[in-house]
């Protein structure tokens, strides 16, 4: 069943065409691989579907309902999550004070309540031991490291149980053995429910993990299906050769 | 996952926080001495030092509310205390209210109208960053000036509006105003202690790491920030009322005055920007120092000058105020110290005592 | 007539406006530094050249030979020893640094001169300049001439010559110009020495044209802050364009309605603009969330 869909995307950036009539489904409770050469239009897609940029035209629509005008926190609160290509987390707050920021609270009396009740408390603890996290509970976040930060960056979109995350380029900078934990924690939280659509250029990685893959080319969708057929497919090939060869390994 | 129910009784990390008596103790004396303050220099000029510094008090933690917590500095804040002000000289002689302690029934509708002006205002301003942000409040702070020259049949033009003062007698003239200021100074200083702990002030300090990313975890930024804004101009007006009230009379270029903003940044950061009781501790001593000046040196142009050098060291030598710098020495501290604990621990008795 | 005779002032007029906001722009450009403290830059201009015709009995065009060097050195020196050492929040801090500039600037004026208004005084001054009708004081033109032409300096030195391009390169993207070998410190120095540079001509022209005291550096600043929201931060073509609109609105409205409303009128179109557009007409939209 399709959770997530764009449909007929289209959007410029002055004289530039970053997506034309982009249509594009995701499956519900599978890893969804969405790759391309640099400059085919994943992030804008990413965008695009989490209320970032406005299409010039299109539809974006969410288990069947029309998303595409949302701003950011309505896709969220909707339960689309999604991290940055460059890990952003809030340096300035404590690590437990980021993994509660997401907990959504509705109503001004709520809101001005303690920031942390003893359900958030426990779902954020419980984020922070998932990734590994929780020594570092009271550290200003912008003493982590990069691959913690990412970690940290899973963990406090968790916390809001989202139904979908979107993730740019998560093994980016990240290095091997962090890489097989984050790739573990991914196919654990898949297990419960949760869909993913991952945007990456380390083929291994997205081959390893994800069920379906997408590929994306000039702004449009080129085909999509299983990783194998993916991996031998011509057309695959020439797209990335045929721009830049580097990003093949 | 790990789905085990004893999560939340574990014990949690260490705190780095300065422990509760010490802070509890703190306020206490601080209370104290601010209560016992004017009944000790009962000497009029020392507590109109006081009243001056109860009203920046309140300012300035207004202000930090809004500025400290979320990043956006604002330098146009005069204009709330300026409407403060305004609202207080002409009401009381539209309603013709006789000068005495009905007078100080005007603070809580000068705090409402400094409210309700903050609404469109935060929503015109708002919806710029940064820089822009702030040269755009300047710049409405010089139209708020602008328009108090300008429609002289309400506000008197240049000539400005008198408040007639309380015949009260001089030895105790003072009083009224330094208690009304230290309570409203109080409700300001829990206001922003309330908010500091609340899941909305969490979001503020989101606001202020990174606005885009607190956007898409959900927060909804426009209306805390907005909603932020008019606290803090709510609190501003009653600044404003206090001061209009208390000096008697009320002036264009003095109501919206722009050195006033700098002022409040000053106290703010001198104390700690965005902590809560930083930028208190700044008002108390900034502004007691400034009347100080004004009194011994008489001239106003000293004042601007030692401001303005006072300020460039600030922000040279302690960018971050002294409040976070006691809190990073109390940090280091507790953190070399359960180094020793845990070296003690692990490498035995006799590598423990080589630390020492 | 006397509309036409507004209009024509009013682009005189803006052509100092417009020099200075293209001086905050181009700071702006590749600092990220709001300059706050060009007002009282522009009124320590104006009282330097004021001191040197009443002492020494200089011509004002001629003092600048000695101000703009004695205000480029200053400016050099506010960047190696203020901006230079702030390392976090840039943005902001140096804002708030240069408003403490400005601040001890007014401080020491208000002391050196007392607050009375004084004005730069030349024999030609009160000449005028008759074309048909209409009647043209001879210093706002030969001021609006001065500005033109270091408008169309600043124009060649930005796109012709070497510095300026090291000078744009910064401005687009400052550590890519490291990388490639620029001296962006240099760069930046430079920069914030040309722009309080120009303020010492600045403070010339305004000096002549205005009586003005060591509190004047607001007014100025005010309307620099607005012509510069307007245009769009960092656009020197849209400085430009709301300088001269802003002076013509400005002056328009004083001859058609009524003197005290001139600039409120002013800051009304900026409240409009920022209704429809907050990043000003020629500012572009805020960044792509990456």
């Amino acid at each position: 069943m399709t959770l997530l869909g764009v449909e007929g995307i289209t959007k410029n950036y002055g004289g530039i065409q970053a997506l034309r009539n982009c249509t594009m489904n995701f499956q519900e409770g599978a890893i969804n691989g969405l790759i391309g050469p640099n400059g085919s239009g994943k992030t804008t897609l990413f965008n695009v579907m989490t209320g970032y940029e406005t299409p010039d035209s299109g539809k974006v629509t969410f288990r069947g309902k029309d998303i595409t005008n949302s701003t950011p926190d309505e896709v969220f609160a909707a339960g689309i999550g999604r991290t940055f290509q460059l890990t952003r987390i809030f340096p300035r707050l404590t690590v437990i004070e980021n993994v509660h920021i997401a907990a959504q609270r509705h109503g001004l009396i709520a809101q001005m309540r303690q920031w942390s009740q003893p359900d958030e408390r426990a779902r954020a603890l419980e984020s922070l031991d998932f990734v590994g996290l929780t020594k570092l509970a009271r550290e200003p976040a912008g003493s982590l490291s990069y691959g913690q930060q990412k970690l940290l960056e899973f963990a406090f979109i968790m916390v809001a149980e989202p139904k979908v995350m979107l993730l740019d380029e998560p093994a980016g900078g990240v290095n091997p053995t962090l890489l097989k934990h984050l790739g573990g924690r991914i196919k654990e939280l898949n297990k419960t429910g949760v869909t993913f659509i991952i945007v990456e250029h380390d083929m291994e990685f997205v081959m390893g993990i994800c069920d379906q893959v997408s590929v994306m080319h000039q702004g449009s969708a080129l085909l999509e299906g299983k990783p194998e057929l993916i991996r031998n497919d011509p057309a695959v090939l020439e797209a990335y050769l045929g721009t830049d060869m580097t990003e093949v390994k | 996952m790990s789905t085990d129910t004893t999560i939340s009784q574990r014990p949690t990390p260490p705190s780095y926080e300065v422990p509760k008596a010490i802070r509890f103790g703190a306020l206490a004396v601080g209370f104290l001495v601010l209560v016992l303050f004017p009944l000790v220099f009962n000497n009029p000029t020392i507590s109109t030092i006081g009243v001056f510094a109860m009203i920046f008090l309140m300012a300035v933690t207004g202000w930090n509310i809004f500025s400290g917590y979320t990043g956006y500095i604002a330098l146009g804040h005069a204009v709330f205390f300026g409407i403060g002000q305004y609202a207080t000289a002409m009401l009381a002689s539209y309603w013709q209210i006789p000068p005495g302690w009905e007078t100080f029934l005007l603070i809580p509708v000068s705090m409402f109208l400094a409210g309700l002006a903050a609404i469109p205002i935060g929503l015109i301003v708002l919806r710029v960053r940064k820089h822009t942000f702030i040269v755009l409040t300047i710049a409405l702070m010089f139209i708020f000036q602008l328009f108090a020259y300008n429609l002289r049949g309400w506000t008197g033009g240049s000539q400005g509006l008198e408040v007639s003062q309380p015949p009260w007698d001089g030895s105790i003239f003072n009083l009224p105003y330094y208690y009304v200021g230290l309570f409203l100074a109080i409700i300001a200083i829990v206001t922003s202690f309330m908010i500091r702990r609340s899941k909305f002030g969490l979001s503020l300090l989101a606001i202020r790491d990174d606005e885009d990313r607190a956007r898409s975890l959900g927060i909804n930024t426009r209306n805390s920030k907005l909603t932020a804004f008019v606290i803090s101009a709510i609190f501003l007006g009653a600044a404003g009322c206090m001061y209009a009230m208390f000096v008697g009379s009320v002036y264009p270029q003095f109501s919206f005055d722009p050195a006033f903003d700098l002022e409040l940044s000053i106290m703010a950061f001198a104390g700690g920007l965005g902590t809560i009781l930083g930028p208190s501790l700044g008002a108390l001593i900034i502004s007691g120092a400034q009347q100080y000046f004004l009194i011994t040196f008489g001239g106003a142009n000293v004042f601007l000058i030692v401001y303005g050098a006072l300020f460039i060291l600030i922000l040279r030598l302690l960018p971050g105020g002294v409040v976070p710098a006691i809190s990073d020495k109390w940090r280091s501290h507790v953190v070399r110290k359960e180094q020793r604990i845990l070296d003690s621990e692990s490498e035995g008795p006799a590598e423990a005592g080589a630390h020492k | 007539m006397l509309v036409l005779q507004a209009i024509i002032e009013g682009v005189l007029v803006g052509g100092f406006y417009a020099l200075m906001a293209a001086g905050l722009t181009l700071v702006f450009g590749v600092m990220d530094i709001v300059n706050f403290a060009i007002g009282a830059l522009i009124v320590l201009g104006a009282y330097l050249s004021y001191s040197l015709t009443i002492h020494f009995h200089i011509d004002p065009f001629v003092s600048l030979i000695f101000t703009t060097p004695l205000m480029t050195a200053l400016g050099m020196f506010i960047y190696v020893f203020l901006i230079k050492p702030i390392k976090t929040n840039k943005v902001v801090m140096s804002l708030l640094t240069m408003f403490a500039v400005a601040t001890l600037i007014e401080g020491i004026l208000d002391i050196c001169y007392n607050s009375g208004f004084v004005q730069i005084h030349a024999s030609y001054i009160n000449n005028s300049l008759r074309i048909g009708k209409l009647n043209f004081p001879l210093i706002y033109v030969l001021s609006f001439l001065l500005s033109a032409f270091l408008l169309s300096c600043l124009y060649f030195v930005t796109y012709r010559t070497k510095f300026g391009r090291s000078l744009r390169a910064s401005m687009q993207n400052p550590v890519a110009a490291r990388l490639v070998g620029i001296d962006t410190d240099r760069v930046s120095m430079i920069t914030l020495g040309i722009g309080i540079g120009l303020a010492a001509i600045g403070g010339m022209i305004f000096g002549t044209t205005n009586a003005f005291n060591a509190s004047s550096s607001y007014d100025i600043i005010s309307r620099l802050l607005v012509i510069v929201i307007l245009g769009g931060f960092g656009s020197v073509g849209g400085a430009l364009v709301a300088a001269i609109f802003m002076l013509v609105i400005q002056d328009v409205v004083a001859v058609v309605w009524s003197p005290v409303w001139g600039s409120t009128a002013f800051y009304m179109i900026l409240m409009l603009v920022l209704l429809v557009r907050p990043q000003g007409l020629f500012g572009k939209k805020g960044v792509r969330a990456q």
